[in-house]
Order: structure tokens, then C-alpha cells, then sequence
């Protein structure tokens, strides 16, 4: 792999730009690999690229339906923040915040990290206690937040209005090394190391079966043919419980639609990220000027990647009054997609009743975030049978009654 | 967006109209089951990508919970029904099959 510089850029500018490489390699699939993943999403290829960089297993193939990043990779809003109430959930979206710092140098891939703060704010006496809590969490955990008074929100952000009158801004937490990063990029860089280290990244691929023998998987049924694996890594989001069926077993998930939304481009009016959770909206300006706008997800079983417009309207209508200044942006492109949920709503990463499969789940509305945690954390699962980060996430806690309750802890989905 | 007839009142609500309440035809279990069964009850749900029955309220209207069939990939509406059943009458799975020929009752 050549490697991307700002001599390469020279270099090839020199020669009309005819020298780029294929960032990542489209094989035909081989009989046999020592681990298949099913999903090219950013988790799917991030639990390759680890396997690959911290444990040595390279023979790995990763299988995808669509294309590359083409799920919920590619149709989130790119925010990415540790400031969670759980030991656990701290342990794990803090690993992956800190491996976002490095993560363009890493991976030779300008992810375009921004780490430009990320507020959420505190619109009731409710929210100002949960989140002077969730702070002081976080002191303990080495996690840095901060309980911020409404003149400090307006400081960092002036285009909210914090006096509306009926969702005043009582304060903020304020997580400063929180922001976001280009989704593609994230699910590209990856790509292109995996492919590096001989990985196979299958594209067009549908798994439509799993094969077993005597409890253990011994491959998968894919639309390009039968192929071998000693181990399974099924990292398929929206899909996770189709895809359960057919390994055997089944996951306390449901998917529903999650959706987004951008404007037209405008001029820079607000450098940070503001979550409003208590009327489910929150808003960033992306590097070309469009506000990235998203809202709560459905309340019903769904899998068809769209919206409905009704949430719009709302999530739409509660931020004009905290964001006046956005009441005349006319949108320009709006998606769904199907994101995962659990009962806990904390994520999933597990061994299975299926001896060699491994699931990686139930990231539900928060997944791009923990990317490169939740890839770390997978990886180690997979190739040493137990991980310190994914230890509390096991399907089985369901059962047990071992919640990580972030649902309970933030009031809403997140 | 989605739209429903309430089987109670007879009201065609639309979705804004109505509150979601998960899977249909739920198997409760009381005191004295086994872990596995309440794992069961209260979060195993098979989560289908086809023809799903789920129980819906009209809370802006009659306020009573009821019943549908609903294809979660397409949307589509086959029919509502009473929540006093047990499982999903005959005119339901006649107007599902019509429209689904390979679709059978797990």
C-alpha cells in the first residue's frame, strides 16, 4: 500500500493524478478463512482491522449485503462523545473517543476527528440533576466532563436561545474532547487497512446461511458460494436478529427506524455539538456548512430505512425554538436507518449458544461513536475467548438481570 | 405514514394518532418460572423482517389497545383485530396470505 502524504498528493499532482491505487482490494472469496465477519459496516471492519493489528489473525474475510459502509455507518450524525453514566459504557466509548484522537494517523486515512466539544443540554430540573450526576460520574471514571451554567452554553454556542419559554437552557454537560469525524472516512481507512494485511473485504455478498457441526460453526452460505471459518463474527446492526435465526439462537433486539436529516450549506454560525435530549433533537454544522440535524427513532418494529415525517416535524420544531436562527433553512436531504435496540439500550458484545460465533450488537441510536472500542473490544473477544471492555456486555445479562441501564440513566434513547 | 382502523371504535387513525406497544400474542409467565421463561417474556422477541404482530393504542382516540398485522419491511397494513384473542383471527391470515402466498404462522 502506498501510503497517503502531502508528498503523494505532489507526487501524483505531478502525473494528472493517474498514479492512485485502489484504496482496498475486491477478491473473488477463498474456500477457507480462519474468521469471517458478516458486515462491512464501521464495527464489522474495525473488529477485522484489530484482529488483524493487535492479535495476528489476518486470514479474515469480511462479508457484505450492500457496500461498504452503506448501512448505519453512512446515515448517522457523526457524533461521537463519552460521557455516559455506567462504568462499563464509560470504559468502552472512552476507549474508542481516545482511539479517535489517533485514528488518522493509525490508519494513514484523514478521518477529519474534530474534537470540537460536545454539549448536552439540561431543559429540565430533571435533566440538571441526571446530569450533574452523569459528571460526576465521569470525575470517577477519568472520563473529562463538566456541569456548565447556561452563560457558559451561550458563550460556547450564541445561537441558542436560552431563555425560550418552553425549553429554557438551565445548564449544559460539557464534554470538550467530544466531536465528530467523517463516518465514510471511518468506514473507508479501515477498509483500506484490512485490506493491507491481506484481508478480504467480499462487497455484493448476501450470508443467507449458517453451517454448523456438533454445536460449532464451520461456515457460512453466501450468495458467491459456501465458504470455511474456524470463527464467526456476526456485526450486522439492524439485521443482527435475521441473521440470528439463522445461526440458531435468538437476541433480545429490535430494530427500528432512526432518522436524519441536513440543510443547505450556510455560512460557520456554531462550532460545537448541542444535544437537546428532552425534545429528542440535536444539531451540528458540518465542514460544508450544512446543519446535521437528528431525532428520536420510531416507536415501531421496522426495516425499511425511511422516516416518518411526523418525527421531523417535531424534532424540527422544538430545536427552531432553541435555534431561532435555523427557522428559515430550507433541508436538503433527509434518511432513515435501522438501528438495533436492546432493553438496556447498551450494546451487545458476546459469545453465543454457537460455539465460534460471536455477535456484536445493539448499539441502537449510538453506535458510530464507539467504533473503534467496540472493534477492539470484539476483536479480543474473538481471538482470546474473553474481554476486560466487552466482559458486562454478554447476551446473557438479560437473563440475569445485570442491566447497564443507560436508557434509565440518560431519560431517552441515545 | 402509517394508518390503522381501530377495531373498537372504528376511527381510521393515522400513526401520530396511535402509541406502538411491541411484539402481539406474548406468552406471560408468572411467579415461579425460570429464569429462561422471563428472559422469554420480557426481552427475546424474534424481531421479524416480514409479517409482524404487534399491539397498538389508540391514545388520541378511543384510548383502547388493539391489535395488527403489519409487514415491517414494506409497511403494510393487513388488518386490525381485537386484543381480546390469543392469536391472529382467520380474516386476518385470509387477507395476509392473499397478499403473501408463502407466508405461513410460525
Amino acid at each position: 500500500m502506498r501510503r497517503y502524504s502531502a508528498f503523494a498528493i505532489a507526487r501524483e499532482a505531478a502525473r494528472h493524478h493517474l498514479g492512485w491505487e485502489r484504496a482496498w482490494r475486491s477478491p473473488a472469496p477463498k474456500a477457507r478463512y480462519d474468521v469471517i465477519i458478516v458486515g462491512a459496516g464501521g464495527h464489522g471492519l474495525a473488529t477485522a482491522y484489530y484482529l488483524g493489528k493487535n492479535h495476528g489473525i489476518r486470514n479474515v474475510a469480511v462479508i457484505e449485503k450492500g457496500w461498504l459502509g452503506g448501512g448505519n455507518t453512512g446515515r448517522n450524525t457523526t457524533i461521537i462523545r463519552s460521557n455516559y453514566l455506567q462504568d462499563p459504557s464509560a470504559a468502552i466509548y472512552e476507549k474508542a473517543r481516545s482511539l479517535y484522537e489517533t485514528m488518522s494517523q493509525d490508519l494513514n486515512y484523514n478521518v477529519m476527528f474534530s474534537p470540537r466539544g460536545v454539549m448536552m443540554l439540561a431543559q429540565t430540573q430533571h435533566e440538571i440533576r441526571g446530569y450533574q450526576r452523569t459528571a460526576h460520574a465521569n470525575a470517577l471514571q477519568g472520563v473529562a466532563t463538566e456541569f456548565i451554567s447556561p452563560r457558559r452554553v451561550k458563550e460556547l454556542c450564541p445561537i441558542i436561545n436560552i431563555d425560550g419559554p418552553r425549553y429554557p437552557v438551565l445548564g449544559a454537560l460539557w464534554q470538550a474532547r467530544g466531536g465528530t469525524a467523517r463516518h465514510d472516512a471511518v468506514a473507508w481507512g479501515y477498509a483500506r487497512a484490512c485490506s493491507d494485511m491481506g484481508m478480504d473485504i467480499i462487497q455484493q455478498t448476501e450470508v443467507t446461511g449458517i453451517r454448523r457441526e456438533g454445536g460449532r460453526v464451520v461456515g457460512v452460505d453466501t450468495t458467491k458460494g459456501t465458504i470455511g471459518c474456524g470463527k464467526l463474527g456476526i456485526v450486522v446492526a439492524g439485521h443482527s436478529g435475521v441473521m440470528a435465526e439463522r445461526a440458531g439462537f435468538r437476541l433480545p433486539i429490535e430494530s427500528v427506524a432512526l432518522q436524519a436529516l441536513v440543510s443547505e450549506p450556510i455560512k460557520p454560525v456554531m462550532d460545537v455539538v448541542v444535544m437537546a435530549n428532552t425534545v429528542h433533537g440535536y444539531m451540528s454544522q458540518s465542514d460544508k456548512g450544512e446543519m446535521v440535524i437528528g431525532g428520536g427513532a420510531d416507536g415501531f418494529n421496522n426495516y425499511t430505512q425511511r422516516g416518518s415525517f411526523h418525527h421531523v416535524e417535531e424534532t424540527v420544531r422544538a430545536l427552531v425554538e432553541t435555534f431561532p436562527i435555523i427557522s428559515r433553512l430550507k433541508m436538503l436531504r433527509w434518511w432513515g436507518g435501522i438501528v438495533d435496540m436492546t432493553g438496556d439500550r447498551s450494546p451487545i458484545i458476546s459469545k453465543t449458544p454457537v460455539e465460534g460465533v460471536f455477535v456484536n450488537c445493539g448499539w441502537g441510536t449510538g453506535g458510530f461513536k464507539a467504533i473503534p472500542g467496540s472493534g477492539w473490544a470484539m476483536a479480543e473477544l474473538m481471538a482470546k475467548g474473553h474481554s476486560p471492555l466487552a466482559e458486562e456486555f454478554s447476551m446473557t445479562r438479560f437473563r440475569e438481570g445485570k442491566f447497564i441501564d443507560e436508557s434509565v440513566a440518560a431519560g431517552v434513547a441515545h | 405514514m402509517l394508518t390503522f382502523t381501530c377495531p373498537y371504535c372504528g376511527v381510521t387513525a393515522c400513526e401520530t394518532e396511535l402509541s406502538p406497544g411491541g411484539e402481539a400474542h406474548l406468552k406471560r409467565f408468572g411467579p415461579g418460572s425460570s429464569d429462561e421463561q422471563f428472559e422469554e417474556y420480557l426481552f427475546l422477541r424474534p424481531n421479524v423482517k416480514g409479517v409482524h404482530f404487534e399491539r397498538w393504542r389508540h391514545a388520541m382516540g378511543c384510548g383502547k389497545w388493539f391489535l395488527a398485522a403489519r409487514d415491517t419491511a414494506t409497511l403494510e397494513v393487513f388488518g386490525t383485530y381485537s386484543a381480546q384473542t390469543t392469536e391472529p383471527p382467520a380474516d386476518i391470515i385470509a387477507a395476509i396470505r392473499a397478499k403473501r402466498p408463502d407466508w405461513s404462522l410460525t
